[in-house]
């Protein structure tokens, strides 16, 4: 009788009577001194292996874009040269260790630009064929020629697919040694495997009829390394890398690794002739190209922004924990002592 | 159905029109036009009686919710981006993707418009098809059908507890007297029974009703909403007009009781009735906060074209820079490439769509469920619950909760919100005699031996002559019982019909003549035993009376002597034991007020039992035993203009007419004529005179008083009178003020018999609450219709006013309109300047009349000016209208959010003109309650509804906005800093569905969480310290400063968020989406540890873990799922690549710290530096119980008493703050001030005193004023506080003006 005239009295539970238990953090400084020093002392340890890191990584930067005259690239520079070959010398003077990355590298590239990223067509590039006939409107304007044949690959990325080569070679008593770069291995692992997919027609030309290579291209996807198949058409490992569209517009990317033969431990010290076949045009949109050597360490590539930061944010920790104990010394809580 | 031509169909709804319009309309029966076609219906035109309350139709449902939604100017927004992304040249995204977030939105508020409408629809349906009684020509009978089938013209039939379909107009009753009693709580909460009767005159109240015999036209009104009014008059075939009221109305959804059946005649049906017409949904309001929101929506909308324009200009420039096309800039389809500055302006499109987060689309959707479940809080809260009534607090509108945090000002009525309403029957005066009475209820149980009055002194009275010197006696307390519209009904049976009751106590009334006539010693018994008081119990109100016009709380001393030749008498219950107690214990009174009530018991506690009330008759039990059986003539109801009601009988034994007339004291007083007949000469000139006195001093105890007269009505003065009075009631036009005035001929030349003082007890901790509210920095008025003595009092008693409050009370005794000043008369009460360091408050007392001068357009802003000053405020002797009128002024010209809060449908006005109306649902009915946004049962209850859920709602709904803002603007921003690195071209680098997933799920959580639950400081703390109260007033914690702070919060950590990741990978072969990921997770560390700063509670750690839980399941199963999906970002694996380098976790790391480095900095150094208040309790809120509840006693005591003004916190002690001496330098101690003994003396505007001091009057003013200026002069002096400089000046200016 008495419940059923209550009907109304709400439910007297820690969750509807809002006293549900509280863990507050009082920010005072009393309380945080420890957490400023704890961090800040993190932080300089790692900044300082970061940066010990860093430092031990070797990097070797050759420009080639040929823009100043004396540059051996200067001859190719010029828009009208078909073919031009150039040759870049540089010399070691200690073992660069190995296994060093081959990249090359440009500037000033926006390959994150809206429209041109936009301009692929993911199914074509899986291998479905339905897509060789009819690319997706999002390849416009480099879907299909004047002669309304599709483009394979179509898009402005594919189109516009970077085909400088090098060679590599290393001089020893005047004559030239090549270096083996290995091309494998260079793409991520998903896009070689799933991502990109040739269709399942052999011999893989054949459903490439009807269709025309991209207009920049000089020969059609199904021949961009006919000696291995594992690495033609559209699972080419340097397709697969210019496809993976870089953030910034000064980017470098993966052409090859030395990991062979000799060179395995790396590159010995000495002189080095790097043989470059000068296709890609750049000062249309005054970037840069480069080669780029490295090896790399756990955190990847050189990079001593990082190890600074975390030792100038570790130490403003300690700084501001010593500013906050001056502080907890002056205005403390009473009831804290 | 027959076919008709579409111009007869256009004059048929022509014609239709015309009729509802018309302001009188005839109905006609709809008997004779049975089983006839549609178009030949005589009231064809009138709607039926099914209702439809539903928005929106099964059909047209999608479109009207999207009309609906589309008056939101947001959505309108968000739909205009989702189409401009169709537009090829500008879209940002796929076209389909963008849509999904307006789609989300739009659906979930249409998911919750249709359940709302789908209930509605169901309630609807339920009630339609209730089953009800109609006649029918061709069964000759009763016929069950649905409420829906009703029509106007129809005679319906309800049997007793049944619900009433439609309004009927009342034509038949079982009951032979022809009236019906109902129930109409479904209205207005009102639970006591309501008398209607049959229209008189028109049908002959046949055993059984015969509805095809009714032949009249009713002529009635246009439908409108008054519940309490209806005019309507029935035209028989003779052209004889019969007219009817509201008491011959029964309304849509009340209940009959007492009552076998009844029959109606359907005048309105369907939403055409009263009660219909009253139920207009629940109230839209709009709260500041949102007010203000708005305003920042509107900055982000002018940031947001400033980033668009950048974006566009550097798009532009971008373009202009480049030599020649590039590879990686594609033309369009055609080949063609647009110009730089064409291709600019397009940017500017597709930057509004890229960046078009920066408005919270979910912003007001989270805000709306924030609410919910706010309200869900407010409701379940157990101490707002009273378990008396059984009634949780209510929240009727459902958007104004943080408004509760922010008031500055409150209106309050004093009867039944400050005060229970459960009238208690304390003194009365009779024949200038006072007798105070003990309990009101006790008397009923306990059984006191003898019944005997206690000493009065007439001296020239002999034993002789008692039985006229008992008559007045017995006039007053038949004048108790009798003069009111109280209902009997049987406590055990209650529901049972009056009548049979009726008809067992009417018993053969010459006998009950000839006992009384036979046994007048009976009565001469009951009076005979008067004794002499011993002095020493004089009463309070007594001393009172002696001290004159002095507001000093009263002394208890011993005076000895004889003012006026009063004194005070003892009256005694009478002897129960030998009443048959069957019958009257088992009596309980149902009155539409409570006073009657009151009035009713205490008259039954005396012996003079209200035995039953019928249309006309009243049967009273005497304390002898006999039941008296007065004839009712005529009941001349009470009525605001009058403020007095009356009845006329014929006395049962001398077949006289009587009128007794009650009312209040001012309305009656000007109408006495002759004194009563054979009152001891020698007093009966100061009757009125001592009645008078006794009035004021119950006035001053806080007692509701009311006198009682008595008039004889010659035969033919009541024939004469009988004329007209019939007359008025049968008019249609001007029936009211023609009824009225056939009531005020009537209350003329009455004789006094006395007066009634009823206390009305205070509510239960109101002065605790009221001391809280004011020290949350909360102005405190009283708007009362009392009377100015009865409110000075309740106001020292609830402790609006201190005893050392300079009160200025403001009253005018005459009508000149000319300046308030002249007649301006300012009395300083009580003035003790030992307390000058807590007397710098000022109260303010002022009247109706006065007020109204004072809210006059030229005086208007002075008032407020000075009222602004006052602590407390008391109105007295307000109209409703004028309640609402100072809402209005003090609302517009202060510019502060007030709140209203009362419990009768006298304060409905004011609750409606409030920022926020809360309604106490007491004994007044529900009138209150249902014009306010929140209704509570106790005064009391508003100290938590404010201090805590106010505190709580508003901070969580401020805090959640800007952290809104804060999040939508950091990260947008990481989009914004991108363009510069891509060339101004709109790219996104985090995949479109993430981004969406981000805002709609990862991030949306806890902050709304955070909105509902956040808890601050405990309720509490908030409790002990109201003082907290003061941070959500004016601005309050959403400034915008504090927006802007945020703003810029954001965007420095989206620049560090954005800059380290940059700077980390550069020069790096790192692809778009991969430089997304970290962007990404960082912002969503970032952002949910901003919000975990203020996060007190587990719950949100655990939602806030929860969140981070979730978006990395879903990221990586969305990029471990989506192979090809979504161009261009293809996610696949990218997530996971990012997972498996160390460099992730360093970067996420370093970024979320730096980007909070400086905001938790900032709160350490100023906790630690200048704690603020919140931050201060917070702290004590961790401490252990008794220290707390021991710091806060030293807080609020070292604040004392109220001296803190507004916009200033006091800060708690602190033995490390080192500055105590500087607060106290605040109060404005002085030696000098506090030497001085100064009261000014009183000038009242006693009705009675003005004739002695008018002569006197100039020249005292003149000199009273001269000193008060003196003494302002003093104490401004020496007043350090700049602001009660001020006030102290300007009320001297307008003292002098």
């Amino acid at each position: 009788m008495v419940k059923e005239e209550l009907a109304n009295r709400p439910d007297n539970t820690a969750f509807t009577q809002q006293r549900l238990p509280a863990w507050q953090p009082m920010l005072s400084a009393g309380i945080v001194i420890p957490g400023f020093v704890i961090i800040g002392l993190a932080f300089i340890g790692i900044g300082v292996a970061l940066f010990v890191t860093s430092q031990s990584i070797q990097l070797l930067e050759l420009d080639y874009t040929g823009v100043e005259q004396t540059s051996p690239c200067f001859k190719c520079s010029d828009p009208n040269a078909k073919n031009c070959m150039c040759e870049l010398t540089f010399s070691t003077d200690t073992l660069f260790k190995g296994p060093v990355f081959f990249y090359y590298g440009l500037s000033n590239y926006f390959q994150n630009y809206r429209s041109y990223g936009v301009s692929k067509d993911d199914d074509q590039l899986s291998g479905n064929l339905d897509n060789f006939k009819s690319p997706s409107d999002t390849c416009a304007p480099y879907e299909y020629d004047r002669n309304n044949k599709p483009f394979v690959p179509c898009g402005a990325v594919a189109n516009s697919l970077f085909n400088d080569t090098f060679k590599l070679y290393q001089i020893v008593n005047g004559a030239k040694k090549v270096v083996p770069l290995d091309g494998k291995g260079i793409s991520w692992w998903t896009d070689y495997n799933i991502k990109y997919r040739n269709p399942a027609v052999t011999p893989l030309k054949n459903a490439f009829n009807g269709t025309v290579k991209p207009l920049y291209w000089s020969k059609p996807a199904y021949e961009l390394d006919p000696s291995d198949p594992a690495n033609n058409g559209f699972i080419n490992q340097d397709f697969l890398v210019w496809m993976r569209r870089a953030a910034l517009p000064d980017f470098r990317k993966l052409y090859r690794r030395i990991t062979d033969g000799d060179y395995a431990e790396g590159l010995p010290a000495g002189n080095y002739s790097l043989q470059i076949a000068y296709n890609y045009p750049v000062l249309s949109f005054e970037g840069r190209k480069k080669v780029v050597f490295s090896n790399v360490s756990w955190m990847g590539g050189k990079n001593e922004f990082l190890g600074i930061a975390y030792l100038v944010i570790g130490s403003l920790c300690v700084v501001m924990s010593v500013v906050m104990l001056i502080v907890y010394a002056k205005f403390k809580f009473p009831e804290e002592e | 159905m027959t076919w008709r031509s579409p111009l007869a169909l256009v004059r048929e709804a022509l014609r239709g029109q015309r009729a509802r319009e018309k302001d009188l309309r005839n109905l006609a029966s709809n008997l004779p036009y049975e089983g006839l076609e549609k178009g030949k219906q005589p009231n064809r035109y009138f709607p039926g009686n099914a209702i439809k309350t539903t928005k929106y139709t099964l059909l047209l449902f999608i479109p009207m919710n999207l009309f609906e939604q589309f008056h939101r100017l947001a959505n309108i927004y968000f739909v205009g981006l989702a189409i401009l992304n169709f537009v090829p040249v500008v879209n940002a995204f796929q076209p389909e993707v963008a849509l999904i977030p307006i789609c989300v939105i739009l659906c979930l508020t249409a998911l919750k418009d249709a359940w709302e409408d789908f209930r509605r629809y169901q309630s609807d349906r339920k009630l339609n098809n209730t089953p009800c009684l109609i006649y029918s020509r061709k069964e000759k009978q009763f016929v069950e059908r649905r409420w829906k089938d009703v029509r106007v013209g129809d005679f319906v039939r309800v049997v007793c507890n049944e619900i009433v379909p439609a309004d009927l107009l009342l034509l038949h009753t079982s009951d032979p007297s022809g009236v019906c009693h109902i129930e109409t709580s479904n209205l207005d909460g009102e639970t006591n029974l309501k008398l209607r009767r049959t229209m008189s005159g028109l049908c002959i109240s046949h055993p059984v009703f015969e509805p095809e015999s009714f032949n009249s036209v009713v002529v009635c009104e246009k439908p409108n909403n008054n519940l309490n009014h209806f005019k309507c008059y029935a035209e028989k075939p003779d052209k004889e007009k019969v007219g009817a009221g509201i008491e011959s109305l029964l309304l849509r959804g009340c209940t009959v009781r007492n009552t076998d059946h009844a029959v109606g005649f359907v005048v309105y049906a369907g939403h055409e009735t009263k009660s219909m017409l009253n139920n207009n949904g629940p109230r839209y309001k709009r709260s500041k906060l949102e007010r203000k929101l708005n305003i920042n929506v509107f900055f982000c909308v002018i940031l947001l074209f400033t980033m668009c324009l950048i974006g566009a200009l550097g798009h532009f420039l971008w373009l202009q820079a480049l030599p020649v096309v590039p590879p990686f800039l594609v033309p369009d389809s055609n080949g063609h490439l647009d110009s730089p500055s064409l291709s600019g302006f397009y940017m500017f499109f597709t930057m509004i769509i890229l960046l078009q987060v920066l408005i919270p689309i979910s912003l007001y959707v989270s805000i709306e469920l924030v609410k919910i479940g706010q309200i869900f809080f407010i409701t379940n809260d157990i101490d707002l619950y009273d378990e008396d009534t059984d009634s949780r607090v209510q929240c009727k509108a459902l958007n104004i909760t943080e408004d509760l945090g922010q008031i500055e000002y409150i209106f309050s009525d004093k009867t039944g919100t400050l005060t229970e309403n459960k009238m208690v029957f304390r003194r009365c005066s009779i024949m200038g005699t006072e007798y105070p009475h003990k309990e009101n209820g006790k008397p009923l149980s306990s059984c006191y031996s003898t019944f005997h009055w206690v000493s009065h002194s007439c001296r020239a009275e002999s034993s002789s002559s008692s039985s006229q010197k008992i008559d007045p006696y017995l006039d007053f307390f038949l004048a108790l019982a009798i003069c009111n519209t109280v209902v009997v009904s049987m406590a055990t049976a209650q529901r049972q019909r009056v009548s049979s009751l009726h008809s067992r106590q009417t018993n053969n009334p010459l006998n009950t003549l000839s006992n009384l006539v036979k046994k007048p010693g009976s009565l001469h018994r009951i009076f005979t035993f008067w004794q002499r008081k011993p002095k020493r119990n004089r009463t309070i109100s007594e001393d009172s009376v002696t001290e004159g016009d002095d507001f000093n709380p009263p002394v208890k001393t011993e005076e000895p002597g004889d003012i006026n030749g009063l004194q005070t008498c003892s009256l005694y219950a009478p002897s129960q034991c030998n009443m048959p107690a069957t019958t009257s214990d088992n009596l309980s009174y149902e009155a539409e007020s409570p006073d009657e009530a009151a009035l009713v018991y205490a008259a039954k506690a005396y012996g003079f039992t209200l035995l039953a009330r019928t249309h006309d008759s009243v049967t009273v039990r005497l304390p002898s035993g006999e039941d008296l059986v007065f004839e009712v003539l005529d009941t001349l109801t009470f009525d605001p203009i009058r403020k007095r009601m009356s009845i006329l009988v014929r006395h049962p034994i001398t077949k006289k007419f009587v009128l007794y007339t009650k009312g209040a004291d001012y309305a009656i007083m000007e109408l006495l004529g002759t004194p009563y007949a054979g009152m001891c000469r020698q007093h009966q000139k100061n009757i009125a005179a001592d009645t008078q006195h006794h009035l004021d001093c119950y006035a001053k105890e806080g007692l509701r008083t009311l006198c009682f007269t008595k008039k004889i009505v010659s035969d033919k003065m009541y024939e004469s009178w009988l004329v007209n009075r019939r007359r008025a009631l049968a008019a249609i036009d001007n029936r009211e003020e023609l009824v009225m005035d056939t009531a005020v001929q009537l209350e003329t030349n009455l004789s006094l018999l006395g007066a009634t003082g009823i206390e009305d007890r205070l509510q239960e901790s109101v002065p605790d609450t009221i001391v809280a509210l004011r020290e949350a920095g909360i102005q405190v008025w009283v708007l009362t219709g009392d009377k100015p003595e009865t409110a000075v009092n309740i106001g020292y008693a609830c402790r609006l006013l201190e005893d050392e409050d300079l009160v200025i009370n403001m009253s005018c005794k005459n009508k000149v309109r000319r300046p308030l000043s002249a007649s301006l008369k300012v009395g300083c009460l009580t003035q003790n300047p030992r307390n000058v360091d807590t007397t710098q408050d000022i109260s303010l007392v002022i009247d109706g009349r006065t007020l109204t001068m004072a809210l006059s357009s030229d005086l208007q802003d002075r008032f407020v000016d000075l009222a602004k000053r006052c602590r407390s405020v008391l109105c007295c002797r307000v109209t409703p209208l004028q309640k609402s009128r100072v809402v209005k002024v003090v609302r517009e010209k202060l510019k502060v959010m007030t709140l209203a809060v009362g419990d009768g449908a006298n304060d409905v006005n004011m609750i409606q003109a409030a920022d926020i109306g809360i309604g106490i649902s007491g004994q007044e009915g529900m009138q209150a309650v249902m014009a306010s946004d929140f209704a509570i049962s106790r005064f009391r209850h508003l100290k938590k509804l404010l201090l805590v859920h106010g505190h709580w709602c508003y901070t969580r709904l401020a805090n959640m906005i800007i952290y809104f803002f804060y999040k939508n603007v950091a990260y947008v921003n990481l989009l914004f800093w991108y363009q510069f690195f891509c060339g101004f071209s709109g790219t996104a680098m985090i995949d479109y569905w993430l981004m969406i997933f981000f805002n709609l799920f990862f991030t949306s959580v806890p902050p709304i969480m955070f909105g509902i639950m956040d808890n601050d400081v405990s309720a509490e703390m908030l409790l002990g310290v109201p003082e907290l109260y003061r941070m959500g007033q004016g601005a309050g914690a959403y400034k915008f400063s504090t927006f802007w702070v945020s703003m810029l919060d954001a965007f420095y950590q989206s620049l560090v968020c954005f800059f380290i990741p940059y700077l980390a990978y550069q020069d790096s072969d790192i692809d778009v989406f991969t430089f997304g990921t970290p962007l990404n997770t960082i912002s969503l560390f970032t952002i949910l540890l901003h919000l975990s700063i203020e996060i007190k509670t587990v719950i949100h750690w655990v939602i806030i873990l929860g969140s981070v839980v979730l978006y990395f399941i879903v990221t990586l199963a969305y990029s471990g799922l989506c192979i090809t999906c979504n161009p261009p970002s293809n996610p696949y694996w990218i997530l996971q690549s990012q997972m498996a380098d160390p460099m992730f976790y360093l970067i996420c790391i370093l970024t979320t710290v730096v980007a909070l480095l400086p905001r938790y900095i900032f709160h350490v150094l100023r906790n630690s530096i200048a704690p603020s208040p919140l931050a201060q309790a917070r702290h004590l809120d961790r401490l252990d119980p008794s220290t707390k509840s021991e710091l806060i006693k030293e807080w609020r005591s070292f604040r004392g008493g109220g001296q803190v003004k507004r916009s200033r916190l006091s800060t708690p002690p602190s033995p490390t703050l080192e500055t105590p001496v500087d607060i106290h330098l605040q109060s404005p101690i002085s030696s000098d001030v506090m030497g001085d003994e100064f009261i000014l003396n009183v000038i009242t505007e006693n009705y009675q005193r003005e004739r002695n001091v008018n002569s006197e009057e100039s020249e005292e003013k003149a000199s009273k004023l001269q000193s008060l200026m003196l003494f302002l002069w003093k104490w401004s002096v020496h007043t350090p506080n700049p602001l009660v400089k001020r006030a102290e000046l300007s009320l001297a200016y307008f003292i002098l003006q």
